[in-house]
């Protein structure tokens, strides 16, 4: 019996060893470095709130830790869906004025292998900005550094909760160096085919209602004549 | 008792490593995909959303009831001119397959669709405003992700109002035909010259 008990206890150990290891594995390391950084050509900035109760709509199945808004909006429910969020927001320019309407499709990925420090989400945007045109943004996002260092922090807090900044790139493809995919569909945009990264800025996170005060950047490339005309 | 500790440990470490390989994090759900050969080539499907029950959003401005219940459509004069509307997507067995959004803004003259199918990807269609014969819109597909990244094709959407009468049965759908052309990879490169 005593051998059973001790092989029990050796295998919970084990299993809570392998779980410390995967969150502070230091090889999982987070890529800081946003590739748009280190490019010469013009960016587009657009910003939005990533808090469900601050953008127009949001809405998943409804029983995730980020709760549908307005509370009446139909959710996802529906097997196909329901690791699905979509969620509409305003978009705001680089000075903080209003560019736009989009749309975010969110889906967890069957390509997640948290062995490897991936959590990945599948996510289409659409952005609708009056008077320039309409962009189509596909990537992947990589949520593994948020939950090992705002998620699990605030998980452990004796409140719950975590405050601090935390700012870090999401996207993690399908661009080779970790870039999204933009396409542009009408007005000025219109047969654009360029890169963007989207990141993500929190101060406050709880582990009971998700993100409280977070913002979400989306950096996009501008070839030449685009940013020419931008500027005009 | 100590090595059988230490064999725990050992058992326990790999056990949760081979579980996390094994076994895949997130499954998703999928509904098998109702896709038709066209007679001139390419692949046919069919999407269609029943009208009210999966409209999940009505955004334009001016709107005294909003849908959902309780929005606050943004009141910057920038976006007066856009409407936007999100649904669910059904497939031709009516079942929910994905999600989608419906734009139309007043200074552009164009319709866009983006379907978002979470187990197979997103489809982008930029449409001609003006109705065809028939109430049609037919537009291009601009863009896709995943699944549909290769594919070039068109889209149509039509309203097609219901006549049955039946209590609780939807208004109308709108009914979504896309039509993928797959790009001609020759698998020996002198097969394109003998096409020529």
């Amino acid at each position: 019996m005593k051998y059973l008990v001790s092989l029990a206890a050796g295998v919970i150990l084990g299993v809570s060893l392998f779980a410390a290891f995967l969150i502070f594995n230091p090889f999982l390391t987070d890529r800081r470095l946003s590739p748009l950084s280190l490019s010469d050509a013009e960016v587009m900035s657009l910003s939005y709130s990533t808090v469900p109760s601050e953008s127009i709509v949001f809405t998943n199945d409804g029983e995730s830790r980020h709760q549908p808004h307005p509370a009446k909006v139909l959710q996802l429910w529906e097997a196909p869906i329901r690791l699905t969020s979509m969620m509409a927001s305003v978009m705001k320019d680089a000075r903080g004025q209003v560019a736009g309407i989009g749309v975010k499709f969110s889906s967890r990925s069957e390509r997640t292998r948290l062995l490897n420090g991936d959590a990945l989400v599948d996510s289409a945007w659409y952005i609708y900005l009056p008077g320039r045109g309409s962009l189509f943004i596909e990537q992947s996002e990589n949520y593994w550094p948020f939950i090992r260092e705002v998620a699990f922090p605030a998980w452990r807090s004796s409140a719950n909760n975590w405050k601090g900044t935390w700012l870090g790139d999401m996207t993690a493809g399908p661009g080779a160096l970790g870039t999204a995919r933009v396409t542009g569909g009408t007005g000025d945009l219109r047969g654009l085919d360029t890169q963007g990264v989207e990141s993500l800025s929190t101060r406050a996170y709880s582990a009971d209602q998700g993100l409280v005060s977070a913002e979400g950047r989306i950096l996009i490339e501008l070839p030449s004549i685009v940013a020419d005309d931008a500027n005009q | 008792m100590l090595k059988t500790f230490i064999i725990g440990i050992i058992l326990g470490i790999a056990a949760a490593a081979g579980a996390l390989y094994a076994y895949p994090a997130v499954d998703q759900h999928r509904e098998a995909s109702i896709v038709a050969v066209a007679p001139n080539g390419g692949n046919v499907e069919s999407f269609h959303v029943n009208i009210p029950m999966d409209r999940v959003m009505v955004g334009a401005p001016g709107r005294k009831q909003p849908l959902p219940p309780g929005m606050q459509w943004p009141t910057d004069e920038n976006l007066g001119g856009i409407r936007m509307e999100l649904f669910k997507v059904r497939n031709t067995r009516d079942i929910v397959v994905g999600v989608a959004s419906r734009t139309s803004a007043s200074d552009a003259d164009v319709i866009e669709w983006v379907l978002h199918l979470p187990a197979r990807g997103s489809l982008y269609v930029s449409m001609q405003a003006e109705a065809l014969e028939g109430g049609l819109r037919r537009g291009g597909i601009t863009a896709g992700s995943r699944e549909f990244a290769p594919l070039n094709g068109f889209m149509t959407e039509r309203w097609v109002a219901d006549a049955s009468a039946e209590q609780g049965a939807p208004s109308g759908r709108i009914e979504l035909r896309a039509n993928y052309i797959g790009e001609y990879v020759p698998e020996d490169p002198e097969d394109e010259g003998d096409l020529e």
